[in-house]
């Protein structure tokens, strides 16, 4: 008998009752016996040589374990990329709130007077703060130039379509740094054991990007290294590389020491010491014909990868591949590059350079329609991806996505048509302005290029002693629904119940590497080998003959059980594998980026206040193909929490910088949107399957964040017949540019119809 | 070692948590969150912010909801404090905390115990509010995952489920 499917239905939270008890288990709310608490003494300078380091009175220093880079057992780097960022500054600092010494003490009490007992002495040097002042090279703060990583992207002879084209359209437009701002602080507890090794515990997405820098920096190997994810309150690519840096502190703390050591940031240091979204800037010059085509265009996209390399090179990577969106360019140059200033590095967040290259693109687009003449419906028709169509990589569109009909369902969703016009007429007399904006793009899931093929990873499904299965996958659980949806895909498989389904607490002593719980591979890359794993363990029955070929699940479970009686254990591991048809050329940056992708139209309503500048989002729409909805509640959980975090990014989200250092490092002074800020926004989802992902899943954790930001600017534009080129757009914008509306033609942009 | 001078100002304060009696010896100034967290092992009221601007600390204190990062130990003296643990009786799980689950309310967990105390107090006070009620209801409590739809949508529903019975 067919089970009914649990894929496509909402099932329970895998650990949604602990969460909703308060018995889930953060890393702040575990206690070890003997703990002492560690805190990290920071840099208050950008840049300069340290000349001294004084522990002052008051402080009975005896009682306090010290730990400076002299103390660092391996190499003193935190190991990603580049062994480029040190764990402890060693004589030289590089970025406000990098860290200098680290302390601990049983009295959580004392720890703060201890910080503020310390002094340090520096020798200052000049620093640079902008990606202008980058490029100058006023100052070479890393490497050579300056510059950690440059890409280029080539399509067709772009120099070719400046003679033959009607229209040459030019824009520049920026982004701003954004906070991640997961409720939950970074944090991390080590206990260091002689006999067995080292163990962390904490708040964050990797444990084997943590595992590999603890190794590298203790020159410990791999069996005396152990990383525990705990419950994780949020992450969004903020806990994905700097929780290798805490797990690195506490660590080198309890070695010292002996004893276990717990570091929990609180909101202040984690908002001014950690990363942020990349600040970018996108300069677009296209060339178009006087009927809307895009012929080509040169995009030159750049990142502030701050001082370190960090992840810059491949936040930046896909952000160039993106840059062109979901539009057909007959030929196109992207020339992309991250460079270094003296702020603490930027780093993974949701989108990943993808929100801050479609920003650019999706209000270029309209730009190009009004020098063209067209609507902002009519620009994006004209232009779209058309299946056997390559994207600016050269990857041709395989699935049969139709997004001229996705743009017509998301008009229609959003009775674009009429509003605009009802709009247009009432702006006339009224001092509450609307406007309509659209944002159409494109979201690449899983590592990009051959990276899938770099990671290999491994996923386990195991029968326990008492004949009940549990996934193991290093992937973590941190609000998305990873337990839920791995667990439902699994039981799916096996025609069991989902609650015959277990997944272990990520654990690199329990877990095999799958990868990194980033870049929206979760569902689809891991997801689909946990459903050959969980085949696997069916196999393994079947052949054994102790599992016929229709069984219920209490006869599935007794034949794990007599099988792991009779031999000891049940296991079925998996590798990914590439398809063939996934080739990729990382010297020319050509080829299938992606596996796949999603594919999305939204649309904004705002109004604005003439009297505060405020923008308010009144409603919003968000309509995506995804390949296939796995769990209806969690994928439109993903969209609206994504939708806000744009909405934010677009409108509150502003990071105060003065000499490399976050100034409203505080949720009083940097706003994100509460509830009463937020419109309906409404999600639907078209469904056209994909052969690479889990039961036709593709990626959707990312998708949302990419289309806020650009379709609310474009119908803030819409509104006040003004454009924007910025964000975040704060009502200080708005009063600036309305001041100053006399000059029509804003500097930053130009367009010139051909002579 | 070290005696710090907050050591010698330890003193001895009576709160009633959960309806258990409870006497601790605290630092007078020390924060309500702390000693529910550190003296009393309650770990389910979890700190976000540490200035009153996040509601992941909301508890109860004779009926009134707080932010318990801002309250000093010795203000909640001879109170009654409720926290998320207060919550489910014998395991069973409240109206609306089966809301939040079944809603998609919860996400990744951090804002939800003060979420549900926010929705628990606005209920109790107002047991059929409206959605720009709820809306205000909550608007002192901060998410980063749910962008609040599903969060609003569990409190409707269990003031309708509420209403049912």
């Amino acid at each position: 008998m067919k089970n009914a499917p649990i894929v496509g239905t909402s099932v329970p939270r895998m650990e949604g009752r602990d969460k909703v008890t308060g018995h889930a288990h953060y890393v702040d709310d575990m206690v070890l016996p003997g703990m002492l608490y560690g805190t990290t003494v920071r840099s208050r300078i950008a840049r300069g040589k340290i000349e001294r380091i004084a522990f002052g009175t008051g402080i009975d220093w005896n009682t306090f374990v010290i730990v400076g880079p002299r103390d660092i057992p391996g190499k003193n780097c935190i190991a990603l990329i580049e062994d480029d960022q040190p764990c402890l500054a060693d004589g030289m600092v590089n970025h406000p709130e990098e860290a200098l010494l680290l302390l601990a003490h049983p009295d959580r009490h004392l720890v703060p007077k201890a910080v503020e007992a310390i002094s340090v002495e520096y020798h200052p040097l000049p620093a640079i703060f902008t990606m202008e002042e980058s490029e100058a090279q006023s100052q070479i703060i890393w490497g050579r130039d300056n510059t950690f990583k440059s890409y280029r992207i080539e399509k067709g002879d772009v120099d070719a379509v400046w003679q033959s084209a009607d229209h040459i359209v030019e824009g520049e437009y920026t982004t701003g740094a954004q906070e991640q701002l997961y409720i939950e602080n970074n944090g991390m507890i080590a206990a260091f054991d002689p006999h067995k090794g080292l163990t962390v515990w904490g708040s964050l997405q990797c444990p084997y990007y943590v595992h590999k820098a603890l190794m590298k920096l203790l020159g410990l190997s791999a069996d005396r290294v152990r990383v525990v994810q705990m419950e994780t309150g949020g992450a969004f690519g903020g806990k994905e590389e700097y929780p290798s840096m805490i797990a690195a502190h506490a660590a080198l703390l309890a070695m010292k020491a002996g004893k276990p050591v717990k570091i929990i940031y609180d909101r202040m240091e984690d908002m001014a010491a950690t990363t942020k979204r990349h600040p970018s800037r996108t300069r677009h010059r296209t060339g178009v014909s006087k009927d809307g085509k895009i012929l080509g265009g040169e995009i030159d996209f750049t990142l502030d990868g701050g001082a370190y390399k960090t992840l810059s090179p491949v936040v930046l990577s896909r952000g160039a591949i993106h840059a062109g969106g979901p539009y057909y360019w007959p030929s196109v140059q992207i020339r992309a590059k991250a460079v270094a200033t003296n702020a603490p590095p930027h780093g993974a967040f949701r989108g990943f350079g993808a929100p801050q290259s479609l920003f650019a693109l999706e209000r270029h687009m309209d730009r190009i329609a009004q020098v063209v003449g067209l609507s902002p419906v009519e620009i994006r028709r004209r232009n779209l991806l058309k299946p056997g169509q390559t994207t600016t990589t050269g990857q041709t569109v395989e699935e049969q996505i139709d997004l001229g009909k996705l743009l017509d369902r998301a008009l229609e969703l959003s009775d674009y048509s009429a509003k605009k016009e009802q709009f247009a007429k009432a702006n006339q007399q009224c001092a509450r302005k609307k406007g309509m904006g659209i944002a159409a793009f494109l979201h690449g899931a899983g590592f990009t290029g051959s990276g899938e093929r770099f990671l290999g990873s491994l996923v386990g499904v195991e029968a326990s002693a008492d004949g009940s299965l549990r996934i193991l996958v290093s992937s973590t659980e941190f609000g998305q629904g990873t337990n839920t949806v791995l667990c439902q895909i699994a039981a799916e498989a096996l025609g069991l119940r989902y609650l015959d389904m277990g997944i272990a607490q990520p654990d690199t002593d329990q877990v095999p590497n799958s990868g990194p719980t980033v870049a929206s591979r979760t569902v689809m890359v891991v997801g689909k080998l946990v459903e050959s794993a969980a085949l696997g363990i069916k196999e393994t029955l079947a052949a054994s003959g102790m599992l016929g070929d229709s069984y219920s699940p209490e006869e599935f479970r007794s034949a794990c059980l007599g099988y792991v009686r009779k031999h000891g254990k049940l296991r079925s591991l998996v590798q990914y594998q590439q398809p063939d048809d996934i080739v990729w050329d990382e010297e020319k940056y050509h080829g299938s980026a992606y596996a796949a992708f999603a594919w999305a139209v939204y649309i904004a309503e705002v109004s604005v206040d003439l009297t505060t500048y405020q923008v308010t989002v009144d409603d919003f729409v968000a309509l995506q193909e995804i390949g296939r909805v796995l769990h209806p509640v969690l994928a439109r959980g993903q969209i609206i929490g994504g939708v806000a975090q744009g909405i934010g990014f677009a409108l509150y989200e502003k990071v105060i910088w003065e000499q490399g250092r976050m100034q409203n490092g505080q949720m009083t002074n940097y706003i994100m949107p509460t509830c009463a800020d937020l419109p309906s926004i409404r999600v639907y989802f078209e469904e056209l399957g994909n052969i690479h992902g889990a039961y036709g899943a593709k990626g959707i954790g990312e998708l949302p964040m990419d289309g806020p930001a650009p379709a609310i600017v474009n119908a803030v534009e819409d509104a006040l017949h003004v454009p924007f080129h910025a964000i975040p757009l704060l009502p200080e914008d708005i009063f600036a540019a309305l001041s100053e509306s006399a000059a029509p033609e804003s500097a930053a942009t130009s367009a010139r119809g051909k002579e | 070692m070290t005696e710090s001078p907050e050591a010698r100002a330890k003193r001895e304060i009576s709160i009633t948590v959960n309806g258990k009696p409870e006497t601790v010896q605290v630092y007078a100034m020390e924060r309500l969150l702390d000693v529910l967290r550190h003296e009393l092992g309650l770990t389910g009221t979890k700190e976000g912010c540490g200035e009153g601007e996040c509601g992941s600390c909301s508890v109860l204190i004779d009926g009134v909801l707080v932010n318990s990062c801002l309250i000093p130990v010795l203000q909640a003296q001879g109170a009654k404090i409720v926290t998320i643990e207060g919550l489910a009786s014998n395991g069973h799980l409240q109206a609306l905390q089966q809301c939040f689950l079944d809603c998609g309310g919860a996400q990744c967990g951090i804002c939800t115990p003060g979420m549900i105390l926010a929705a628990h107090h606005l209920l109790s006070n107002n047991p059929q509010p409206t959605l720009e009620e709820i809306r205000e209801g909550l608007s002192g409590n901060l998410c980063r995952c749910t962008g609040y739809t599903q969060i609003l949508e569990a409190v409707a529903e269990a003031a309708r489920r509420e209403a049912a019975t």
